[in-house]
């Protein structure tokens, strides 16, 4: 039974929370049994991304395939290190953000199918992190978006109708790009495993099919992460969706997009000599001034971390287009710091909203005395999100910029640099505004804040603390992660198999436009 | 055959794209509808285009050279249904949005 | 819209569909046809009991609320792919029952059953929601 289940770690972070969604929609009119169902269903999907990270670790790549279909035909589930740090780490997010929706989401929201959709959603980020079809990726995005929908208008109101038509215009654009994309492909390869095509790719010429290809790839998961210039969709309709939402939002749909490029930029596409990494830089600069400055103008605290989402976006987009092992390491040390940071802070947001009754820095304020802890919980994200030691965002910053002076872009060191103090500058907007400066108007008394809101937020902030304080086996992960991106032998042998040579191909003969199967001899 | 797919995707982008910038709500989601037929047939143009050719091989021994390519048959169902349940849920907030606004607009207000 | 025809008629057309769609969702375990289509036509047939006697009617007719019936059929899909990642240690690998006279029967007649539900139900969901939204 043990073994059965260690066999299928692959599989199961994503048939825990699609069976507990099924679960959930079959008591739909008890909400009592949905929040047992999701909450069961979190910790078990914890528990199974959990074993997935240990059993990658000790055993290498992991690979199944669906309904017994040899590896290039069928849909194939594969999990290096990076997949397994993506999937734990949406595992502890899920977790806490679940915990604190119990105090935060109201009766009406739960009645509209919180938690069918929520585990949906989950389903669907985690189906995306572990699929090796590049097609099959284009589902779950699909999936992703649906779910992601339905929980933006959960409230009903006008700003969230108005935030999901942008929200939905955007992403159904980029989502066809994407399709595009993969179709480019298929015509020029004849296959859609990622494992397959590295091999494929690996052996092809460059042409103008592939380049378009690419640049398609780049421009449709660039919408979805937010990158520069196509980033308005982001702060737009991020902060309309009830902040437990807006919290997961925050923490894993972008990095779904950026996950996606760096699956897609390592595996499959070289970055260098195709004029991608030239593309790549400008935009990772855009991405995060743009991000920065345009959180430096507002006052609403979830458009500030919005605009934050972005800006830091770019710091990974500066990791992947350097390139090198220790730049990827950088990047990938700093998707696992920001999802948790990220997450956090709105999470903090939401408890604000709940101690003052507003989201406006300018109306809020005197937390500090009121709410000691809160103000304690809320300065160990900020501090990590600026970047400042000892907390995990200093290390993060500190990999990626290092990387970018050791592979000689430094004016993009600068960039990163200047960012970062603008980061503690909106940091410390929040921080005056919210809980140093005393309260205007008559309003005195802040509400308490429930146990289940601060609860997730300190287990959060202990996570940063704990990599910031010993970021030494989290570095030596990632770096590992990053060998394995730059040299993807080991998940190409663990999917399509031993014999990963030719194997069985399937051309096309142009003459008669009509698939023949090149059989190769196997060794 | 290629001149009339090309010519019938370059339309449906064309028309599409033009749709996708308007200020109304329903033309943009048809216009978005548009661009996916316009990404559906250009995915079945990508298995190369066959005439009287059934993607499904019957049995073994067949010559697959009869046969279509049936993965990209495959992938334009799929995006068919997906893009179907898509435009589905996207009318419904679009009417939703329309309720509470009182207009069409895409800003959820006339200029 | 209240029309005396419509609305019997409505009666026969949901009845009709209904047998269609079954038939369809049987037939497609082992030639074109399936659950996709079947769900779609049988949420039509509500939809147009719905269009003649209203919504209210329509989901007092099928007494279960339609994503009730979503979950059901996702647990149905996920359940049929268990007996395949049992005994062929690959999750959906369909297994067959072949009785000597011919007649076989998989493990895809549940996941399409499956299917038919989700489609049923999600449909049905989306358009009582545009009548109620549009009225």
């Amino acid at each position: 039974m043990i073994d059965f289940i260690i066999e299928h770690a692959v599989v199961w972070p994503v048939a825990v929370p699609i069976t507990a969604a099924a679960l959930a929609a079959m008591f739909w009119l008890r909400q009592d049994i949905q929040r047992l169902v999701s909450m069961v269903g979190l910790v078990l999907m914890l528990g199974a991304s959990l074993l997935l990270l240990v059993t990658v670790m000790q055993d290498g790549v992991q690979a199944r395939q669906f309904g017994s279909w040899a590896a290039p035909f069928g849909i194939s589930f594969a999990a290096d290190l990076l997949s397994a740090a993506m999937v734990m780490i949406t595992g502890v997010l899920a977790v806490a953000v679940g915990v604190f929706g119990l105090a935060d989401i109201r009766k009406r929201e739960e009645h509209s199918g919180f938690h069918p959709l929520f585990l949906g959603m989950l389903t669907s980020v985690n189906g995306a992190f572990l699929t090796g079809d590049i097609f099959n990726l284009y589902v779950w995005f699909e999936i992703m978006l649906i779910t992601a929908m339905g929980l933006l208008v959960l409230g009903k109101t006008r700003a969230q109708l108005d935030g999901t038509l942008k929200y939905a215009v955007l992403n159904l654009f980029s989502t066809l790009l994407f399709l595009l994309a993969v179709a480019i492909l298929y015509g020029a390869t004849g296959s859609l495993n990622m494992a397959d095509l590295s091999r494929i790719l690996a052996t092809t010429e460059p042409s103008a099919a592939l380049t378009l290809s690419a640049a398609l790839f780049l421009a449709g998961f660039g919408i979805k992460a937010g990158y520069f210039p196509l980033f308005f969709w982001l702060p737009a309709s991020y902060h309309t969706a009830s902040i437990t939402i807006s919290a997961i939002f925050a923490g894993l749909l972008t990095k779904v997009g950026v996950y996606a490029c760096f699956r897609v930029f390592t595996l499959m596409f070289e970055i260098e000599g195709s004029g991608l990494r030239e593309a790549m830089v400008v935009i990772a600069a855009g991405t995060m001034l743009f991000g920065v400055f345009g959180a430096a103008v507002q006052w609403d605290v979830r458009r500030i971390l919005s605009f934050h989402i972005v800006s830091q976006i770019g710091y990974m987009l500066l990791g992947l287009a350097i390139a090198t092992p220790l730049a990827i390491a950088g990047a990938v040390f700093y998707i696992v710091h920001h999802i948790i940071v990220k997450a956090n802070l709105f999470l903090v947001a939401g408890a604000i909203y709940r101690a003052t009754g507003t989201y406006d820095l300018r109306k809020s304020g005197g937390l500090m005395r009121t709410n000691p802890l809160l103000a304690a919980l809320f300065l160990i994200p900020a501090i990590s999100l600026a970047g400042l030691p000892p907390l995990s965002g200093f290390w993060a910053k500190f990999l990626v910029i290092d990387a970018s002076f050791q592979g000689g872009e430094n004016w993009l060191a600068a960039v990163a640099l200047f960012v970062g103090v603008l980061t503690l500058y909106s940091m410390s907007k929040i921080w005056i505004e919210a809980f140093w400066k005393a309260p205007p108007g008559v309003r005195q008394t802040a509400r308490p804040v429930p146990v289940l809101m601060l609860l997730p937020i300190a287990a959060l902030g202990a996570i940063t603390v704990t990599i910031g304080l010993s970021p030494e086996p989290f570095i030596q992960y990632a770096q590992a992660a990053a060998e394995t991106l730059v040299n993807p032998e080991a998940y190409i042998v663990a999917v399509l198999g031993e014999s990963a040579g030719p194997g069985v191909e399937i051309a096309f003969d142009p003459a008669t436009a009509s698939p023949i199967i090149i059989e190769e001899s196997v060794q | 055959m290629e001149l009339i797919l090309s010519i019938a995707i370059g339309t449906l982008t064309a028309s599409g794209v033009w749709l996708l910038l308007r200020p109304r709500t329903f033309q943009v989601i048809i216009g978005l509808s548009l661009l996916s037929y316009a990404v559906n047939l250009f995915i079945f143009g990508m298995g190369r285009l066959r005439m009287d050719a059934a993607p499904i091989l019957e049995g073994a021994g067949s010559d697959p050279a009869n046969y279509a390519d049936p993965v990209p048959q495959a992938l334009v169902l799929t995006a068919i249904v997906i893009g179907f349940a898509m435009t589905a849920l996207f009318l419904v907030v679009l009417l939703a949005a329309r309720g509470l606004t009182g207009t069409d607009h895409v800003d959820g207000r006339e200029r | 819209m209240s029309s005396i025809i419509f609305s019997a008629m409505a009666r026969l057309f949901f009845w009709a569909m209904l047998a269609v769609s079954i038939f369809i969702l049987y037939r497609g375990h082992d030639e074109p046809g399936g659950g996709f289509v079947g769900g779609l036509v049988a949420a039509c047939s509500v939809a147009i009991l719905a269009l003649a006697d209203g919504v209210p009617s329509a989901r007092g007719m099928i007494r279960v609320h339609p994503v009730i019936l979503v979950g059901i059929g996702l647990v149905l899909a996920i359940v049929s792919g268990l007996p395949g990642l049992v005994l062929d240690a690959s999750f959906l690998t369909h297994q067959w029952l072949e009785f000597p006279n011919g007649f076989k029967l998989g493990t895809t007649m549940i996941f399409d059953l499956g299917v038919y539900l989700v489609v049923f139900g999600g449909f049905l969901s989306l358009v009582f929601r545009l009548y109620e939204e549009v009225s």
